[in-house]
């Protein structure tokens, strides 16, 4: 049976299914991203991309946790002269959306690299205004609605295709910054970005990323993300992107339940393998169909008529 | 409760200390460490090893044994390596692993070609090997006759079972030249029924281009840049293959597809692609 009833619409992108690749998950390469959308991924987003080429941190960029994965890989990325070629590459031949994941140091940058981006074909770009371990940008961005809402105005200038706003964990309030994210213009939310953690090792007494403190991801983070999705949902009339600790249909069902339209997914590849995409949206639609409805937005927020 | 994959488990970084190095000529060491999950590690696998305060690199496992005692070989080449190299036995270092696929084996002869530090991990699959095969072959090459790995062992454990070809760029010991110019001939002359390669990529690809025109499937194992590890960052990408969880060891029907980048391009630290060195 075709996947009937599980295509969602994400303000404007037309999702094959909810489910969808988390930003700085493999997506460098146009083979990579399109084999993604092969094994099922209703939508894809890219690695994120800035003006100039970045290297990244040093090694070890990533140290496993209880439940989860922490990582500070430092935005390692080709420019996004360079990735417009893999964004048409992965364009001619893609069939659900892609969207490129986009930060900057500057208003003005995120606004040139979205715009380089769209004009290279991308179907969205979702803001990295969250990442918790680049300095000058991310959550240093995120966590200041002024500064957030500066630069989302910038890129909505110039941007004729949806605008998503990924947000960080590391505030006090989210649903403030999603406010403020809305009232600039933001078409989505992407919620939520990783938990600014570390890790230490006891025998040398030294934090073990070479960055000292990265981003947490996993299932550890999930009871927080679907928390701040239901919070975000009660305060904001765009939709909503579900992103920590997804894993399987249940994980994804309960993101929905909360008040998200799609879900990301990203850690749980390392234990699950790229199948994941293809299990959880057809985990969805069995509960839909034993449930006896037809189409996922009924299911958007249910929790909440309470 | 969910299913905790086995990748979960290898991914927790582990602090050991070094009980034993050598030196395998003048720039490859060897160290020897204890290590509970990467002692069961099959050959072709791959580990992360931190160095505390300069990096964390991936490295074949060369030797894994029952006792615990896990081997790596590696050259001092860049800041990691060299800093590896001034570690005595009783200093620690950090293991995540053991990662990705690994050399597979359905019987008959066999020809394994090592270059340079590529030998590491077809030394471990000739141990393994040794008393199942009907035969084989191990074309060794190295720059020069000191930089030849292994050459005493091989001779020793294989002296009825491996027939061992040694080749160095500057005529020092046995065959002058790259290690897969007498190939050709040998594929020509005997049939193998698969053969094993190790090493600078340019090789690989040569050896696979002649195992390619005799129709004899080839295992490479391929090395990229490596980050998480565990499938996740992207950073070792070839086509549509993480060498880290895809590989690092390819079949000949997986290089067919990835011909345009296979021997000829990278991704570099930005994720751009550029030429192999």
């Amino acid at each position: 049976m075709k996947e009937a009833g599980l295509g969602v619409d994400l303000a404007g992108l037309r999702l094959a299914n909810p489910t969808m690749l988390a930003s700085g998950i493999l997506g460098y390469s146009a083979e990579m991203l399109v084999d993604v959308v092969k094994t099922g991924a209703g939508a894809v987003v890219t690695k994120s991309v800035s003006q100039k080429p970045r290297g990244g941190y040093a090694n070890p960029t990533v140290v496993q946790a209880d439940c989860g994965v922490i990582n500070a890989v430092g935005l390692p990325n080709p420019g996004i002269e360079e990735f417009s070629k893999e964004i048409r590459r992965a364009k001619a031949v893609v069939s659900v959306p892609l969207v490129v994941s986009v930060f900057g140091f500057s208003a003005e940058e995120y606004a040139s690299v979205a715009r380089k981006a769209l004009g290279a074909g991308a179907d969205g770009v979702e803001l990295n205004v969250s990442c918790p371990h680049v300095k000058n940008t991310g959550s240093e961005i995120g966590q200041e609605p002024k500064i957030l809402a500066e630069v989302i105005r910038k890129v909505k200038v110039s941007a004729d295709k949806p605008v998503l706003v990924k947000l960080s964990p590391n505030v006090t309030s989210m649903s403030d910054v999603a406010s403020a994210a809305v009232r600039a213009g933001a078409d989505a939310l992407t919620v939520m970005n990783t938990v600014k953690a570390m890790a230490i090792d006891v025998e040398t007494a030294m934090p073990v990323l070479a960055n000292r403190v990265g981003g947490l991801s996993g299932a550890a983070v999930k009871p927080i993300a679907l928390r701040n999705v239901y919070e975000v949902y009660e305060q904001v009339d765009v939709p909503i992107v579900g992103c920590g600790g997804i894993a399987d249909w249940r994980d994804a069902v309960e993101f929905l339940l909360a008040g998200a339209s799609a879900v990301q997914i990203g850690t749980a590849i390392a234990d699950e393998g790229l199948g994941v995409f293809r299990a959880v949206a057809r985990g969805i639609g069995t509960y839909l169909k034993r449930k006896g409805l037809v189409s996922v937005s009924e299911i958007v927020g249910l929790s909440h008529r309470s | 409760m969910k299913s905790s994959a086995c990748r979960t488990v290898a991914n927790q970084l582990r602090i050991t200390r070094i009980i034993d190095t050598r030196a395998e000529s003048p720039t490859v060491k060897t160290f020897v460490f204890e290590d509970e999950l990467c002692r069961r590690a099959k050959p072709g696998q791959f580990l992360m090893l931190w160095i505390p305060g300069v990096d964390e690199i991936p490295l074949s496992i060369m030797d894994a044994r029952d006792d615990g005692r896990v081997a790596v070989s590696v050259r001092a080449l860049g800041e990691a390596t060299v800093a590896l190299h001034q570690k005595r036995a009783g200093e620690s270092v950090g293991v995540r692993g053991p990662f990705g696929n690994y050399f597979t084996f359905n019987g008959g002869k066999l020809l394994l070609v090592g270059g340079g530090t590529g030998v590491a991990p077809l030394m471990f699959l000739t141990r393994r090997l040794i008393s199942r095969t009907v035969g084989a072959t191990f074309v060794l090459g190295a720059k020069t006759r000191d930089e030849l790995l292994f050459r005493s062992e091989l001779e020793k454990v294989g002296a009825k079972r491996v027939r061992l070809v040694t080749s160095t760029e500057d005529g020092s010991c046995g065959l002058t030249g790259l290690c897969t110019e007498p190939l050709g001939q040998m594929l020509e002359r005997e049939r193998f029924d698969v053969v094993y390669a190790c090493g600078p990529e340019q090789m690989i690809l040569k050896v696979f281009e002649l195992t390619e025109q005799r129709g004899v499937p080839m295992q490479a194992s391929l090395e990229r840049l490596m980050r998480c590890a565990i499938g996740l960052c992207g950073s070792c990408v070839i086509g549509k293959y993480r060498v880290c969880t895809d590989g690092p060891v390819f079949t000949s029907k997986q290089l067919r597809h990835v011909r345009n980048e296979f021997g000829k391009s990278k991704r570099d630290r930005c994720g751009k692609k550029v030429p192999l060195d």
